[in-house]
């Protein structure tokens, strides 16, 4: 019984834990990408600097918090730099639709030039990156590193496998929880959440109710560029801030919003936690979990792994590619043509 | 123009269109001279090397994006299996790695085989949807395994054979240039599973699955050590030009180089940079006579009836997906032969050095700049932008050591500034771009009227 308990024990340490808070990562990004493409009606790939900007902005407030002796105690700093990083990032992105994308659309041009266009913001985004904050790796994490660690868990329940939870993981779902909630909310219970879904469904009937097109566009980019600042800031949090991994995260994070479905909100969550799950179950060695479920004494001979570790971006890939093949229009039935 | 009033501007604009083309390419052409003359001819003529590799290109990309309209931003990918082209080609075999577990790779990848085909078999004579789903997935998994039982043994005995050296099968030891058309029908391969998959759904679905296969090609390429030894890079692809040292060595060109009154070793670089450049121009001259002679058949004329009005192609009873599968996988392999004459010009194979930003995005930089339909102006792209590239860098310091002169030497600021210079052409780059499709969105040299 002690055996199935510590095989449980395992898989949560390393498997549940680390999913679940890459999977919320990824939905933060998966859900800016999916309003993008509802109301603006393309597939932003400068998503990734955008997130990866919102967490250069988080880091470098940070530094100045810490200069002037400002911290939270046991949890990182960055969390105070945060708000600043996020009015930043959606400052950031209603100045390019001012400067780029709004003429786009006045102009009704294919959604397939916005997205060239969309290249191009990427590289100019990637470029201010490097030259404010240089390509190095940043850890800008600080503050207690985890919530309880594998000795404690040990010392609490007398199991002999070990389980930690790091702050940033949690963090990572608190505030995605939170943001989720509120942004739900948003949607659902306001005025101008309803214009904006109402705009997403069908443009020319919300432009025939006397929606403001300008004011929606608005309040969209102002929404993911908060969240792409949070999405980047959590993942930098919990691995390390290195400009070049968020040009590497779009493949997940499109994988996550078109799994749910383009354009649909709660399927870009859904599409997160699929495509994160799916990366860490598919890339995780079984070989200790077996041991223990199998008879005394016995181990499976091999490391009892589907991919290799290196191989995690093939996962995102094969789940797109399922996607694209059975149900193009995603789980929740987004938009395919 | 139908129009009779014809505004001035726009005549005006005619009238330069005209003549347009051999300028700029003149134009172009002093650029590189001013290089040679104000830096050196070595460099000039590298530089121009990598000008002709990025005008392949920029021509493979136009093929997909100025006749069809299809956005591939999986040009990396595609790249670098030219550049796993080169290698399997021309290195010669390493013997006792076959030995160890070639046989083994052998069976695996049949046994893969088999396995797709056991599942398309299964799929297409299975009646019952249910079971139908259950018994691939099993069929699939089963044959996974057990290839992966065969195939695990046989890697780690290939790359046991002198690891420092070799530890990888090698390739079949045949000449360089071979490895252009293998390069080509690699990256075709490739593109026909991706298009397959992508196309005749929305046009960003082909972008993000073309993102994805890229970074999978690549992620093999590192990781497969048996096949092109990953990280561990493969040096010393052979020459399809002469070596400088041979060069220097025979009497004729020492004393073909005295005359001249030039170093043997100035002349034996600038001899084989010049040998390269002409097998790519080679390369480019046939490749664009092919893509001109296709643009005006009746074949590119129904590519531009689809990609203008995809509704009213189909209706006319043209097969779109079909085309478009047909255009993708054409303008794919120009990209995988552009792939291997890099592998062929560097002499080396590092797929660490494959990176999206250069060799997918700055593609796209050169096709739009350059006038997106039209070849020559894919060309003149991918010229001028792969030497902004270039040139950006040195300009680039020289600019911000002089606009930061006013500061001290040891100032954090100046020293960051300088510091980060290099990555300020990525800036420039999306600018450019920004710039070129904002305000002359058809290019340098734009679409012929036909």
């Amino acid at each position: 019984m002690q055996d199935v308990v510590n095989a449980v024990v395992l898989l949560t340490n390393f498997l549940v834990v680390p999913a679940t808070a890459y999977g919320c990562q990824l939905a933060l990004g998966a859900l800016g990408v999916t309003l993008v493409y509802g109301v603006l009606r393309f597939s932003n790939f400068a998503h990734g600097e955008i997130m990866a900007f919102g967490a250069m902005v988080t880091i470098l407030f940070t530094w100045l918090l810490r200069h002037w002796g400002v911290t939270l105690g046991p949890l990182p700093t960055a969390l105070l730099a945060l708000p600043a990083g996020m009015a930043v990032t959606a400052g950031l992105c209603l100045l390019t639709d001012r400067w780029v994308f709004r003429f786009y659309r006045r102009t009704r041009a294919q959604p397939v030039m916005l997205l060239v266009v969309s290249v191009g913001v990427m590289f100019v985004l990637n470029g201010v990156i490097r030259f404010v904050i240089g390509p190095a790796d940043r850890v800008f994490t600080d503050g207690a590193r985890f919530l309880f660690t594998v000795r404690e868990f040990k010392a609490w329940t007398g199991l002999s496998e070990g389980l930690a939870v790091k702050t940033t993981q949690t963090l990572s779902l608190v505030v995605a929880v939170v943001l989720v909630a509120a942004l739900f909310w948003f949607l659902e219970k306001t005025r101008t959440g309803k214009s904006m879904r109402a705009f997403s469904d069908n443009e020319d009937l919300a432009l025939l109710s006397g929606i403001n097109p300008e004011r929606v566009v608005a309040v969209t980019w102002l929404i993911v560029g908060c969240l792409a600042a949070v999405a980047g800031t959590l993942y930098g949090l919990d691995k390390s801030f290195k400009p070049f991994t968020f040009l590497s995260l779009l493949l997940p994070i499109f994988a996550a919003a078109i799994v749910g479905g383009l354009g649909n909100p709660l399927g870009a969550i859904v599409g997160g936690f699929v495509v994160a799950f799916s990366e860490v179950l598919l890339t995780y060695p079984y070989r200790k979990f077996l041991a223990y479920l199998g008879p005394e004494g016995w181990r499976p001979d091999g490391l009892v792994q589907f991919l290799s570790t290196d191989y995690k971006f093939a996962v995102s890939f094969f789940i797109l590619v399922v996607v694209l093949l059975v149900k193009p229009t995603g789980i929740f039935s987004g938009r395919s043509s | 123009m139908s129009d009779a009033r014809v505004p001035f501007s726009v005549r005006v604009a005619q009238a330069l269109r005209t003549p347009r083309k051999p300028v700029l390419f003149a134009a172009m052409a002093a650029l590189i001279c001013l290089v040679g003359a104000g830096q050196s001819w070595s460099l000039a003529l590298t530089i121009l090397n990598l000008c002709l590799i990025s005008a392949v290109m920029t021509l493979g990309v136009n093929i997909q994006w100025g006749y069809a309209g299809l956005f591939n931003a999986g040009v990396m990918g595609f790249v670098a299996l030219g550049g796993l082209a080169g290698v399997l080609v021309s290195m010669p075999p390493v013997r006792a790695a076959w030995h160890a577990g070639g046989a083994g790779v052998v069976l695996a990848l049949a046994m893969a085989l088999v396995t797709i085909a056991a599942a398309v078999l299964v799929y297409r004579r299975m009646r019952q949807p249910a079971y139908r789903k259950l018994a691939v997935a099993l069929v699939v998994a089963a044959g996974y395994f057990a290839a992966r039982g065969l195939f695990e043994p046989a890697v780690r005995a290939i790359e046991a054979v002198d690891p420092s050296r070799t530890g990888y099968l090698g390739g079949f030891g045949l000449p360089v240039v071979l490895s252009w058309f293998v390069g080509g029908a690699l990256a075709a391969g490739a593109a026909w599973a991706a298009g397959k998959i992508s196309l005749g759904l929305r046009a960003d679905y082909l972008a993000i699955a073309t993102l994805g296969i890229s970074e999978i090609i690549v992620a093999f390429l590192k990781y497969e050590e048996w096949l092109s030894r990953g990280v561990k890079n493969v040096t010393g692809l052979p020459r399809p030009v002469p070596y400088e040292v041979d060069l220097q060595a025979t009497v004729w060109f020492r004393e073909w180089a005295a005359s001249l009154g030039a170093s043997p070793v100035d002349l034996s670089s600038i001899v084989v940079k010049l040998c390269y450049a002409g097998l790519f121009a080679l390369v480019l001259v046939v490749l664009m006579w092919l893509a001109e002679a296709a643009l005006r058949s009746p074949w590119g004329r129904m590519m531009r009836a689809i990609r203008d009005n995809e509704t009213a192609a189909e209706a006319m009873g043209k097969d779109v997906t079909a085309r478009h599968l047909q255009v993708f996988v054409m303008g794919s392999a120009v990209v995988g032969i552009a792939g291997a004459m890099l592998a062929t010009l560097d002499g080396q194979f590092t797929p660490t050095t494959y990176h999206p930003l250069r060799f997918t995005f700055l593609v796209w930089v050169m096709v739009i700049v350059g006038g997106s339909g039209n070849n020559w102006g894919a060309v003149l792209g991918g010229f001028l932008v792969w030497y902004v590239w270039v040139e950006a860098e040195p300009m680039g310091l020289w600019l911000m050591d002089f606009l930061t002169s006013p500061l001290a030497a040891d100032n954090p600021l100046r020293i960051h500034l300088i510091d980060s210079a290099a990555h300020m052409r990525l800036v420039v780059m999306g600018l450019v771009l920004l710039l070129v499709l904002r305000f002359a969105p058809r290019g340098l040299i734009p679409e012929e009227r036909r």
